[in-house]
């Protein structure tokens, strides 16, 4: 088992190698919906709740594949576990509180194909976490993206006003906006393990 | 995608092979027009060679997923039509994983967990829906073609400037003179997102030339 104190886990998750902005994960609603603050950080809530459902989930899976010896079936599983978690998230947050299934809207079933979903449950089986690491990785990296996008979604409000040359208009100063970001959180480096 | 989805016809002969061949390569090219899978784009494009590989993987990936989506057309029920895509998918997935893995110990660990993330590639999933879900065999094997090469040719576009950029190297090989002060920088995550930007950049540039002229551009 793999010795990395919770603390450690959680910091290199969030921050150190963010999940947008040094593994490039979860690009496509980085990119889309990072427009205003107030989405942002609602898809970012969503996100962090299905990583930790998924993260649990997979380390269930990943226990019993290797009970019955089929490791090749991993990816199969997991992918399959992710799209009917968040089904089942929907159904129950649509019985829930229709308040905030009216808030995340399209956003949740879009959580199916979001990478860094599938990507939590890849890495935490390859660094061999356990199940308390798992869950804090989970959280640790779903905080980072909402970090990450509602970063990206404040330097997008005020780019509205600036006066931004056409050819680069829309995804492509996003981009580079995205870039320097991301060199900024080189900054936090020598935070992690 | 949904763009695509609307102009492209979905007759089976209103449109030519080469036509077909030359939307994925060009006209629609995944990553520079239609601005998809821009995960993998990003992050294996720190040299030309994992940029290939990565890109030939997917493509791979894409030409099987779309002959079976294609074949089982008219097999799978339209409710559960993306759940099983994606059961299509993750299978060849799993199998190129294994592949890489087989061929090089080496690239395997370069590429990472990047290899099973194909799976989550909207280019895929994208192309079994809008395309292979609706036209023939044939068709359908010609469409993943011209994105998997349009996909490849964009992830080359990427490696090699930021290869040649950040190590002085193409492809192992050293092009830069030894005086050349590397930048580090283009290796880094920002790196990638600046190239893509360039890139984008000049696409655009060249796509607001009259129609015709784009053709004559590598």
């Amino acid at each position: 088992m793999n010795e990395t104190s919770l603390w450690s886990v959680f910091v290199n998750a969030s921050l150190v190698n963010n999940f947008v902005l040094a593994y490039f994960l979860g690009i496509c609603p980085f990119l889309g919906v990072s427009g205003k603050l107030a989405t942002a950080s609602r898809m970012g809530g969503a996100v962090t709740f299905v990583m930790i459902i998924a993260s649990v989930c997979a380390y269930g899976i990943h226990a019993l594949l290797l009970l019955i010896d089929a490791p090749y079936l991993q990816l199969i599983a997991y992918v399959v576990v992710i799209a009917a978690t968040v089904q089942i998230v929907e159904m129950f947050i649509k019985k829930t509180s229709p308040t905030l299934f009216r808030a995340l809207g399209i956003f949740l079933p879009l959580i199916t194909t979001n990478c860094a979903i599938l990507a939590v449950a890849l890495f935490q089986t390859n660094r061999a976490y356990d199940f308390m690491q798992s869950i804090v990785f989970a959280l640790g990296a779903g905080l980072g993206f909402t970090l990450a996008l509602m970063l990206m979604a404040g330097l997008r409000e005020k780019l509205e006003l600036a006066s931004v040359p056409s050819l680069v208009q829309g995804t492509i100063v996003t981009l580079i906006s995205a870039g320097v970001l991301s060199l900024a959180f080189m900054g936090f480096a020598g935070l992690g393990a | 995608m949904e763009h695509h989805t609307a102009t492209s016809p979905t007759a089976d002969d209103s449109a030519g092979d080469t036509d077909v061949f030359i939307t994925g390569l060009w006209r629609q090219n995944p990553v520079f027009v239609q601005v998809l899978g821009m995960c993998p784009t990003l992050a294996v494009t720190n040299s030309a060679l994992n940029g290939l590989a990565m890109g030939l993987a997917t493509t791979f990936v894409l030409l099987m997923s779309n002959t079976l989506v294609s074949l089982l057309r008219k097999a799978i029920p339209r409710q559960v039509r993306i759940a099983s895509y994606i059961l299509i998918i993750a299978t060849f997935v799993t199998a190129v994983d294994y592949i890489i893995q087989a061929l090089s110990l080496e690239l395997h660990k370069a590429l990472g967990a990047f290899v099973s993330l194909i799976v989550v590639n909207c280019i895929i999933l994208g192309r079994a829906e809008a395309f292979a879900s609706r036209n023939s065999v044939r068709r359908s094997l010609l469409d993943a073609l011209g994105m998997g090469l349009g996909f490849v040719f964009a992830l080359l576009c990427l490696g090699s400037v930021r290869e040649i950029l950040g190590s002085g190297t193409l492809v192992g090989i050293a092009v830069l003179p030894d005086g050349f002060e590397k930048w580090v920088v283009m290796l880094l995550p920002a790196g990638g997102f600046f190239t893509l930007g360039l890139w984008l950049m000049v696409f655009k540039r060249i796509k607001r030339e009259p129609p015709r002229a784009t053709e004559t551009q590598p």
